[in-house]
């Protein structure tokens, strides 16, 4: 209970020094909180996410980073028991208002798990999938969006070949971003990732790094990640959390080498987590 | 006794009697298929496909039986298929952790396990009796209660095998719950739920208990729903305690057809369902 009481005022601060970047904010959010049926995992956040930036959120296992990101497509509603107070701005409408269209909402923002999740058809059908939803488009307009968000993922030439192939016979990594391709496809303005590269090899991680740095110059992306050099090396600002408060939010270089919370350094030096 | 001596010579045992039981077991089995294929071998002749039921003394064949069991099975399973699935998907995807799911899941398992002459002398209750007369109706009823459980009970274990990320990853795509479900959940448990359906089918076509208090029998060929009508497990059960021998050459040879539809069913299931490992 008592980490409530400095929260506020820590991320309040946090948020004012990132005042010299242009970039507007994206993603606004006040006092919210969670709840996992009485348990409250997040303990009122603020924090302002730059659009066109890549945000990273890390944090021990349990600190919320997740929760936190759930809340933000509000996916978390699937489940019974959990719910939120609060506000999140997402280009200056409160997406919690219970009248918000999730549909349209989601559409908006796209969002990468943990373990890939290619549906149970073709390649083609798993980047189709999300476009069909909401445009109605020829087959040729259609083939060239696949073709686009293909592309853009960096899979079109490992792929191109086998678009009639089922999309969980890809490897993890190119499972991973068909994925993202998938969220690319709809264009929405927003790519929440949940610990993206958690279950991929070295060099298939680093060629997601690579994609989500050329992501950057047109999405708001948000990550949560346990690997403390993937937000150093991929983000812009990154955020700790502890016990469901946010603790430090500032540039990524701030966070990494000269953190103002003892706990933020503690635990990117290592001492716990 | 050297303590790892006996635990060899356990282990030899142990190995040695499972062998035996089994053994004894597959030759029950095997005693059993190979007095129906010899005995059903005898009645396999066109005529057993052509013409109908005879009476006793004469030549004949179990046309409108094959018919009857045909006609039935496949409305059972027609009428059975989307009403299962659908309360399969109710308690899959929309009843999670619901008081009203636990309390349909354990009806649904009483049923399962409900013996096939209950639902029988329920269908003769409710269909027979008001309408004055045995029907393939009445059969068709009673076949499609027996079905459905077990089309119920498929459906949601398949589609609690589909992992959750899948549901999220595709309402996170703005999909709505419903075509979730559709293009994405049926999709990756397609496969297990039609095992589900043909292992239904299969049960019920070697059901005679409900038959004979529903559909009971028909000497003719008919295809009147509104009539009795013929079907094989309950010609068999007629013809084979007769005394006329041409009646119990009959009764085999419906008995190697249900057999062997029933076996083909399974062997399906089980190809079926082992695709399905391979590829999750």
């Amino acid at each position: 209970m008592s980490t409530q009481i400095f929260a506020p005022t820590i991320s309040g601060t946090a948020a004012t020094s990132l005042g010299d970047d242009e970039a507007k904010e994206k993603i606004g959010i006040r006092d919210l909180r969670f709840y996992y049926g009485e348990y409250e995992a997040l303990k009122g956040i603020n924090i302002s996410i730059r659009d066109r930036r890549v945000t990273a959120f890390i944090g021990p296992s349990g600190c919320g980073k997740s929760t936190l990101l759930r809340t933000m497509n509000r996916i978390y509603e699937m489940y019974p028991g959990q719910r939120t107070t609060g506000e999140i701005n997402v280009d200056g409408r409160n997406i919690l208002d219970p009248k918000e269209d999730l549909t349209r909402l989601r559409s908006n923002i796209g969002m990468v798990f943990q373990k890939p999740t290619p549906f149970p058809m073709s390649i083609w059908e798993n980047v189709a999938f999300g476009i069909r939803l909401y445009e109605n488009l020829s087959k040729a307009d259609l083939d060239e969006r696949v073709h686009w968000a293909l592309s853009r993922t960096a899979l079109w030439d490992e792929v191109k070949d086998k678009l009639n192939q089922l999309g969980t016979g890809l490897s993890g990594g190119q499972q991973q971003r068909l994925c993202i391709a998938r969220a690319v496809a709809v264009k929405p303005g927003i790519l929440l990732m949940d610990e993206p590269a958690s279950a991929l090899d070295p060099i298939s991680t680093a060629k997601l790094e690579e994609l989500i740095a050329e992501l950057r110059d047109d999405f708001c992306i948000v990550i949560v990640t346990h690997n403390m050099q993937q937000a150093a090396r991929a983000a812009d600002y990154t955020a700790f959390m502890y016990l469901g408060d946010l603790v430090e939010y500032d540039t990524s270089e701030k966070i990494f080498t000269n953190p103002a919370d003892k706990r933020t350094r503690d635990y990117v030096t290592g001492r716990f987590g | 006794m050297n303590p790892v001596v006996r635990r060899h010579l356990t282990d030899k045992i142990v190995v040695a009697i499972s062998f035996v039981i089994t053994a004894a077991i597959l030759a029950v089995l095997a005693f059993i298929l190979g007095t129906l294929i010899y005995n059903g071998l005898a009645a396999m002749k066109l005529s057993l496909f052509t013409e109908s039921t005879p009476p006793p003394g004469s030549a004949g064949g179990l046309a409108n039986a094959i018919m009857g069991s045909l006609m039935m099975t496949v409305l059972a399973t027609l009428i059975a298929t989307p009403v299962g699935i659908r309360a399969g998907t109710y308690l899959a995807e929309y009843a999670r952790g619901n008081k009203l799911a636990s309390v349909v899941r354990f009806i649904n398992d009483v049923l399962l396990s409900a013996p096939s002459i209950i639902i029988g002398l329920f269908v003769y209750t409710i269909i027979v009796m008001p309408m004055g007369h045995f029907s393939a109706w009445a059969g068709t009823v009673a076949l499609a209660i027996i079905a459905v459980p077990i089309i119920v009970r498929t459906t949601e274990d398949m589609l609690s095998l589909v992992p959750d990320t899948l549901r999220e990853a595709g309402m996170a795509l703005g999909t709505p719950k419903w075509m979730v479900i559709l293009h994405i959940g049926y999709k990756a448990a397609f496969q297990g739920m039609l095992t589900g359906i043909l292992l239904a089918i299969a049960r019920v076509s070697g059901e005679t208990a409900p038959l004979l208090f529903t559909a009971l029998n028909n000497q003719f060929w008919s295809m009147d729903l509104n009539a009795p009508m013929a079907n094989l497990p309950v010609v068999i059960f007629q013809f084979a305690m007769s005394p006329y021998a041409d009646w119990r050459e009959l009764a085999w040879g419906g008995a190697l057809l249900i057999t062997f539809t029933v076996l083909v069913l399974n062997v399906l299931a089980r190809v079926l369902s082992s695709q399905k490992k391979r590829a999750a």
